[in-house]
């Protein structure tokens, strides 16, 4: 059960003079229940229209995408997206941004307001619920961010760089606030990041795509985030020598890509 | 330690500095944005305007540079102002001709507004409505209102329904643009994370381009509400014997020319009073406006 992905393929049609971009050539992919999939890979090779097509934003142009046996038509609440940026609403509150989505379904106020303060307490912004997103941080932004993906309570998290926007300080908190996060709820997690760094460090596994056709090239499991969870600081984990020896393969192995594409 | 502060090192020559802030704003105070265009408080430089165009009225009228059938006296026209207050104009007391106007044009821009910000709304929403109405309303919009008097009142005869309809039209168009337009402000990330959760189309329109589109739906009723009061003299043109309109126009013929200016400083006035109400609903409804 879980996410299945199976043979997808996705082609833009030409537009503009330019020929038909084959986003993703024969994808297959599954996302098991408490999965931390991350996606990586060089500008331009698919992530985002892969994630789409997850969200149900996009259909595929040949192949199935099955959500718990149930093909995906359409976006819906068991899967909820985090973007980049620019998706709060600042004609609301922090309260009401992360209840938007319980107000969607006609939640009564006061039963949303309780499931929202959860959640916002979680992302440690208890002291700003009542206070204007826009007068928040970046880094403030995407938390609210989450903790809105977070009380519709989806079965599958999905990220577009999320944390793009960061500083890196800010980045590494956010890091380990979602790995706790995903390790406390339980939920499947879908993940963009440029940042081989930060993939290796929070994937249970890692998908390493290639550009021009889109396709995932190689396929790693990863032990970092579980040695974080279990209790080891997370400089340290970054700083182990399987890390890095990994960090320097996923490397060369973008590197490459780059210099075939080039 | 001491001489090096005492060394003559001017860094830059501060007669420079007002130069630069034409061409580079200086860093905001905590609280403000940098770069916001346009920032910065106008008041006292608009009163200063103000004063200052009185002043050349004034003297211009003093000396005598200008004779007083084509510019009376700032006195004069208070004078004037004082006299219709109190006598009335036509026999009907100045108070009326305000209320009357004023009553046209908002019951004019309430319906526009009304109608004009569904429609737009929709047309923004809905290639099937924008394609059908589309076409009538970017014909008839940039068509003078005087232009098409003569049709209204064949049309709807002389009564007040066809100087409302007037006022209504002239309003309608902008308003109904304005909203249209509106529709495109919301940013596709807020759409799709408001569909991500389940939300329905209408669910989305209602809770998250509809509130982002309220900025320019404000400008455009602002905009709108200057068309209605552009339109008013048009409309109190045939068969009116009330009304700001009519009372400029009917001192026109009789070249009092004090009365046609006390009724246009009266309905600037207006206008203008609305307008700052508008400002002010702007920033309790949309402090936002602009800033993300
Ligand atoms: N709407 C579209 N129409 C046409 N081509 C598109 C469209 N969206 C994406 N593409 C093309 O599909 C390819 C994959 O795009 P996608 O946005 O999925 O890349 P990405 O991996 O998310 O890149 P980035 O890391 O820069 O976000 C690119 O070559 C892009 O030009
Ligand atoms: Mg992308």
């Amino acid at each position: 059960m879980g996410l299945n992905i199976a043979d997808v393929s996705v082609v833009y049609p030409a537009a503009d003079g330019r020929p038909p971009v084959e986003a993703l050539r024969r994808i297959d992919l599954s996302v098991e229940r408490d999965d931390f999939v991350v996606a990586l890979g060089a500008s331009g090779c698919g992530k985002s229209t892969l994630l789409n097509l997850i969200a149900g934003f996009l259909s595929p142009t040949s192949g199935s995408i099955m959500l718990d046996g149930r093909p995906v038509d359409g976006p819906g609440a068991d899967r909820s997206v985090v973007f980049q940026k620019h998706a709060l609403m600042p004609w609301l509150d922090v309260i009401d941004n992360v209840a938007f989505g319980l107000m969607l379904r006609g939640l009564p106020e006061a039963e949303r307001h309780a499931t929202a303060g959860r959640f916002i307490d979680l992302l440690g912004l208890g002291e700003f619920r009542r206070s204007k997103v826009y007068k928040l941080s970046g880094g403030m932004q995407q938390r609210v961010g989450i903790a809105r993906a977070l009380t519709c309570d989806p079965r599958l998290l999905l990220m577009d760089e999320p944390l793009g926007a960061l500083d890196a300080l800010t980045r590494e908190k956010a890091q380990e606030l979602i790995l706790r996060i995903w390790h406390e709820t339980g939920k499947a997690v879908f993940f963009i990041t440029h940042s081989v760094e930060e993939a290796l460090f929070m994937g249970t596994r890692l998908i390493v795509m290639s550009p021009r056709p889109g396709r995932i090239a190689h396929r790693f499991d990863l032990p970092f985030s579980r040695q974080f969870l279990a209790g080891a600081p997370a400089r340290e984990v970054k700083a182990s020598p399987e890390f890095i020896r990994l960090r320097e393969e996923v490397l060369r192995i973008i590197f490459a890509d780059e210099e075939a594409a080039a | 330690m001491t001489d090096q502060t005492q060394a003559p090192t001017r860094a830059r020559p501060s007669s420079s500095g007002w130069l630069t802030r034409l061409t580079r704003a200086a860093p905001t105070r905590p609280g403000e944005t940098y770069g916001v265009p346009g920032s910065g408080d106008t008041t006292w430089l608009s009163l200063a305007s103000i004063a200052l165009l009185l002043f050349l009225w004034w003297i211009v009228t003093a000396t005598g540079w200008v004779k007083p059938l084509f510019v009376p006296s700032p006195g004069a026209i208070l004078q004037k102002f004082a006299d219709i207050w109190q006598n009335g104009f036509t026999n009907t007391s100045f108070l009326e001709h305000i209320a009357i106007s004023t009553a046209r044009v908002f019951g004019a821009f309430v319906l526009a507004c009304a109608l004009g910000i569904p429609l737009g709304l929709a047309m923004g929403m809905s290639p099937l409505v924008r394609g059908i109405f589309d076409p009538p309303i970017e014909f008839y919009r940039p068509i003078p209102p005087l232009a098409y008097l003569p049709l209204m009142i064949i049309w709807f005869g002389i009564g007040e329904t066809a100087k409302v309809l007037l006022i209504f039209l002239s309003v309608f168009a902008p308003v109904a643009l304005g909203a249209r337009a509106g529709v495109k402000s919301a940013a596709i990330e807020q759409i799709h994370a408001a569909y991500s959760f389940g939300a329905t189309r209408w669910q989305v329109m209602r809770h998250v381009i509809l509130p982002s589109a309220l900025p320019e739906i404000l400008t455009a009723m602002r905009i709108g509400v200057g068309f209605g009061w552009t339109t008013l003299v048009a409309a109190e043109m045939v068969a009116a014997t009330k009304g700001l309109g009519y009372m400029v126009l009917s001192a026109s013929q009789f070249l009092q020319t004090s009365t046609v200016i006390v009724g246009i400083i009266v309905i600037a006035a207006i206008a203008y009073a609305f307008d700052l109400l508008m400002r002010a609903v702007e920033r309790r409804v949309v402090p936002w406006k602009g800033r993300m």
